[in-house]
């Protein structure tokens, strides 16, 4: 799975390169995921913006990030296409996430590939 | 007023791997983008078939090798889909009632929050004539994804 970030000082966006999240790549997304998100002043905003379908699994696997992070982090989650937010809102899990149309703009981070 | 063209069937048969799975809707919806059907339609189809052999996958071969054949016919009033499979059957020979895991905007206490039991909900919500049916040792399961059928 492709991963890029972006670490602002308090704040990490870990944009997903990949077309789907889904039974095929849910193991591997939450491995990688994991490493992301280890430092606990950073909150984490999930850029799903090139992601064009998720399926129960994928989705089963963010909830899991989600709760990895524990009850004093958020998992923000950004740019949903049409197919995910769908399914976001069928399985009312967009009360669970704050979800953002789109990420903050690049001032001062520090991008790198992954 | 012209008929409508003829409706355009598509059959294939997959191993039941999470993998196979993804290549045989990538290769089906990437096609399906050159056809009639409204991108809404297609999500909810991709969706719907995702989740089936998702399900296929995980519980009626759970990890022993299998096939499963999927048969598409494609109008332009929506999906009409069959898929066949040699696995276990559905227990007590029904479709899960798919009732939506529980969440309460706010108050769900962070490690109560479901990881699964999505699959069976988003396919009873998002599609049409949905059948399940053994016969001998084949699970054969029908449903149609209509143009305008939901309304959410």
């Amino acid at each position: 799975m492709q991963f890029e970030t972006t670490t602002y000082p308090d704040l990490i966006v870990v944009h997903l390169r990949e077309a789907r999240i889904d039974a095929a790549g849910a193991i591997d997304f939450k491995e990688r995921m994991r490493e992301y998100t280890q430092d606990p002043s950073l909150r984490v905003m999930l850029d799903l913006s090139q992601v064009a379908f998720i399926d129960s699994s994928g989705l089963g696997a963010v909830v899991a990030v989600r709760k990895s992070l524990g009850p004093d982090r958020q998992l923000e989650l950004a740019g949903l296409t049409s197919a995910v937010q769908k399914v976001f809102r069928l399985t009312r899990m967009d009360s669970v996430f704050p979800i953002y149309d789109s990420i903050p703009e690049g001032t001062g981070g520090l991008r790198n590939a992954g | 007023m012209p008929a409508d063209p003829a409706p355009d069937t598509t059959r294939v048969v997959i191993p039941s791997d999470p993998m196979a799975v993804r290549e045989a809707l990538c290769a089906l919806f990437n096609r399906l983008m050159a056809g009639p059907m409204q991108e809404d339609t297609r999500d909810t189809a991709q969706i719907v078939l995702a989740e089936a052999l998702n399900n296929i996958v995980e519980h009626a071969y759970a990890q022993s090798p299998g096939e499963i054949e999927v048969t598409i016919e494609v109008s332009a009033h929506g999906l009409s889909c069959s898929i066949v499979d040699h696995g276990k059957p559905m227990p007590n020979g029904h479709l899960p009632s798919g009732r939506r895991p529980e969440t309460r905007e706010g108050d769900t206490a962070l490690e109560d929050l479901p990881e699964g039991g999505f699959g069976w909900h988003l396919i009873r919500t998002l599609s049409q004539d949905l059948s399940y049916r053994r016969v001998g040792s084949e699970n054969l399961l029908t449903f149609r994804i209509g143009s305008k059928q939901y309304t959410q």
